[in-house]
């Protein structure tokens, strides 16, 4: 098991190493640069800005500048935002996104997998109907449309909420429930699907038959029998729901405003400030590519069928 | 299974009550003397010498003040760190009197102070985007800023150390008013000395407008309180105010009507139909310009005649009413009307005759005339100018287009490579002057996109350039832009713009809308 955790980490960098120079020569090869501007700057000082920010220099010698910059930990600094380097700007943004993301993880995993329970167990009843109904209408309608229904309904009508904002501001709390609902739901409804799914593929089997058999109370075999099998599917989808969060995190930081790094991803690009998109695109990748290495873990370690070699 | 949904019934009634009370409480503390603005961009930078943005131009009202600020009703130059100034009879020289006020953290503010802070913004290693603004306009600011010439060669000087002289590359008669923008801004250099890579941070930013930095969370939200130690800090009304950074219209303007911001600055084109009967929408004839550039080397708009067919064949007065829609006048000039300057009349609309000059450039009924691409940036409101225009002269001159539509940044690279037949373009005032709209189309001007290029304009508008303020000046001026627009039709002029605010003035006193739409913090009060 450990060589297996090993071999799977030391392989991880050179995914990264990918990332880095394909999106360091991809966002170079963009028209237009970081200093255009409507108002044409005079030659002169479009040079000194050039000279300033390294430039002027053939695109390799930048890229291997930048690379032994980031391996100091130093992203260098933004294009666009002047008063801070790359760094800063992620680690003042990197916590919300991540608070918002795990959350809105938790949050769909616990309902997802309640609601899955739910309807399996009742399965062909309203309250069946009614969760994956409900999953359907998750699974179908993209968040960036659900932000704004939502937005328009309980903030601008009902008045609930407010229609955008972060915890640390005037509204408090009350800004997180929309962002929360909208970057859950899409997951949420997978998950309660693959769970009733799952529970009731395993319901069938032999095994539970025996265990009813032998007069076992249903909550025992759920909880002791059922479970541990049916949220295997269940974990294995978590990477790709991590990374579900992370790209709609973007869509629904712009439209709550949360003060995340989605908001610099996008904006950077438009931008072209180079050293901020591969600032988060580097994090972005980190993260992704760390969460899928431990998903495979955890699953590796649920599921005996799983060989470590 | 009934216990269950009592149960989730009650959560959810408790739920929504005290969210309701929560925000009900959040709103109480927002009020007293706060103005909270949506504020599009999240700023660049509070180092005025490295911004050049209307976001940052916003705050730069609350937190700096220059030699002179601008008065809130018609933006017109009004006394800031200077109390007074007189120009000399030659036009070329302006001595400013300065009275004594400090920085926030009590340093004095002299003359020396202004030779320092301009300076630094003209000096190549700063690298400020704008220095091209002090540079045009003060004698020798452009060699030093372009390292031809050292910083003794720039026409400013402390006579004491509250008496400061400019002396001006000629006779600038919107002079004063430019020095109202933050191009000739100072900045505090006993704090940049001691933090270079932070002073901008609030724990460490000093500052000399009416307010001081308090709160910065990018993207989330940047706030100032009131400076304690501005000269008319009497006359300052507000305790706080809040800018909070959205680009996305919608966000924004969502913001607005639910009460969360208390001024928008601008209005989403689809919700245009919605707020114009509302008390709180405020319009304002706006110094810009929305144009079309020919790129004049590049067939079929080389030749002066399909260039002249194309701007006689579109109908602007319906583009102004069904398009665009919130009152912007139809535009046959270059310069918006202003103030003692009357603008070209431009050739005006005539169909008859567009058919004509057509079929004279050898295009009867628009038979052989090449596809005519236009190019605009991606946003809903180029779009549907585009595919007004596309319809009317393919109507009415028998011409197809093709519309290429390209990203911000994309489109700029194009425009400036000449890389295009027409081209989408606006243009908003820096001063209140005609120049501002006419001195970027002189030959191989870095702007000049689209090549146009004619002697006798470039020496009207080099002549303009060094004339004493009155109607000659302003007659040498048109006469270029009659060459420009109504001889060559450089450009093709749609229409003169408005600036279109929401907020409510029955709640927000000393808010006015203006020409510049610049709008002081400084004077804005609760009623």
């Amino acid at each position: 098991m450990t060589k297996y955790i090993i071999r799977r980490f030391i392989g991880l960098f050179p995914t990264i190493l990918v990332i880095i120079t394909i999106s360091f020569f991809i966002i170079r090869a963009a028209p237009g640069g970081p200093f255009d501007s409507e108002k044409t700057l005079p030659k002169q000082i479009q040079e000194n800005i050039e000279k300033k920010y390294h430039l002027d220099e053939p695109v390799i010698k930048q890229y291997a500048r930048y690379m032994l910059s980031i391996i100091r930990g130093d992203l260098g600094p933004s294009y666009r935002y002047k008063d801070q380097d790359v760094n800063y700007y992620i680690a003042k943004s990197i916590p919300n996104s991540l608070f918002l993301g795990a959350i809105s993880m938790i949050i769909a995993v616990v309902f997802g997998i309640t609601a899955g329970m739910i309807s399996a167990l009742r399965q062909n009843t309203w309250i069946d109907y009614l969760s994956m109904s409900v999953a359907v209408i998750g699974i179908t309608i993209p968040l960036f449309v659900t932000g704004p229904v939502l937005v328009y309904f309980f903030a601008m009508k009902l008045n609930w909420f407010p229609t955008s904002g972060w915890i640390t501001g005037r509204y408090g709390w009350t800004t997180l429930v929309l962002p929360v609902i909208t970057l859950s739901f899409n997951n949420f409804a997978y998950i309660a699907r693959l769970t009733r799914a799952s529970i009731l593929e395993i319901m069938r089997s032999d095994f539970i038959r025996t265990a009813r058999a032998k007069g076992l109370k249903t909550s025992v075999i759920l909880f002791r029998h059922v479970l541990k099998g049916a949220m295997l599917p269940v974990v294995s989808y978590l990477g790709p729901a991590f990374s579900a969060v992370l790209t709609g995190s973007v869509v629904v930081e712009t439209i709550f405003r949360v003060p995340g790094m989605g908001k610099f991803f996008i904006q950077s690009a438009l931008n072209r400030d180079y050293t901020l998109i591969l600032g988060t695109v580097i994090v972005y990748s980190v993260i992704l590519v760390i969460m899928n290495f431990i998903v495979d873990i955890v699953y590796a370690y649920l599921d005996p069928r799983i060989s470590y070699k | 299974m009934k216990k269950i949904c009592l149960f989730i019934l009650i959560i959810s009634v408790l739920f929504s009550a005290f969210f309701v009370s929560c925000k009900k409480e959040a709103e109480e503390k927002g009020g007293g003397g706060e103005l909270v603005v949506w504020n599009q961009a999240e700023p660049q930078s509070l180092d005025w010498h490295l911004i050049e943005g209307v976001p940052e131009h916003r705050i730069y009202y609350s937190l700096g003040e220059g030699l002179v600020s601008s008065d809130p009703e018609t933006a017109e130059p009004v006394p800031g760190v200077a109390e007074s100034w007189e120009i000399d009879p030659t036009g070329t020289k302006i001595t400013f009197k300065l009275r004594k006020t400090t920085w926030s953290d009590g340093v004095p503010i002299t003359a020396q102070t202004f030779v320092d802070s301009w300076l630094r913004i003209l000096d190549p290693k700063t690298a400020a985007p704008y220095a091209w603004f002090p540079g045009d306009l003060i004698k020798g600011a452009g060699d030093f800023m372009e390292g031809t010439a050292g910083p003794e060669s720039v026409g400013i000087r402390a006579v004491d150390d509250y008496t400061f002289e400019v002396t001006l590359v000629g006779a600038m008669p919107a002079a004063v008013s430019a020095m109202s923008h933050y191009a000739f801004a100072i900045v505090p250099l006993h704090k940049i000395k001691e933090n270079p890579d932070s002073w901008t941070m609030p724990e460490n930013y000093v500052g000399n407008g009416p307010f001081v930095l308090d709160e910065w969370k990018p993207q989330e939200i940047l706030s100032v309180k009131k400076n304690d130690k501005y000269w008319d800090k009497k006359n300052v009304k507000l305790d706080r105010v809040v800018y909070i950074p959205t680009d996305d219209d919608n966000v924004g303007f969502n913001m607005y009507l639910n009460g969360e911001v208390d001024w928008a600055p601008e209005v989403p084109l689809e919700q245009l139909d919605a707020v114009k009967l509302r008390d709180d929408y405020v319009v304002a004839p706006y110094l810009g310009v929305y144009y079309y550039i020919f790129q004049v080397e590049k067939p079929p708009v080389n030749d002066v005649r399909v260039r002249k067919a194309l701007s006689m064949a579109l109908d602007r007065k319906t583009l102004v009413e069904k398009v665009t829609a919130a009152g912007e006048t139809a535009g046959y000039s270059m310069v918006p009307p202003m103030a003692g300057y009357d603008p070209t009349p431009g050739i005006g609309e005539d169909l008859a005759k567009a058919k004509q000059l057509l079929a004279e450039a050898g295009y009867p009924d628009g038979k052989g005339f090449p596809k005519l691409e236009i190019l605009y940036n991606t946003s809903d409101r180029h779009l549907k100018i585009a595919e007004f225009i596309q319809e009317q002269w393919e109507k009415n001159l028998g011409i197809k287009c093709e519309l290429v539509n390209q990203e911000w940044k994309t489109y700029l690279d194009t425009r400036k490579q000449g890389e295009f037949m027409v081209a989408r373009a606006g243009w908003i005032a820096d001063y209140p002057d005609p120049s501002t709209f006419l001195d970027m189309f002189g030959s191989g001007k870095a702007m000049n996109g689209g090549k146009y290029s004619n002697k006798e304009f470039d020496e009207l508008i080099g002549k303009a350039s060094t004339m004493k303020p009155g109607p000659e000046r302003f007659a040498a001026l048109r006469k270029a832009e009659d060459i420009f627009i109504t001889q060559d039709q450089g450009v093709m002029p749609i229409y003169h713009y408005v600036s279109q605010s929401m907020i409510d003035t029955t709640k927000w006193g000393g808010w006015y809308p203006n020409a510049m739409d610049w709008h002081p913090t400084k004077t804005i009060y609760k009623k």
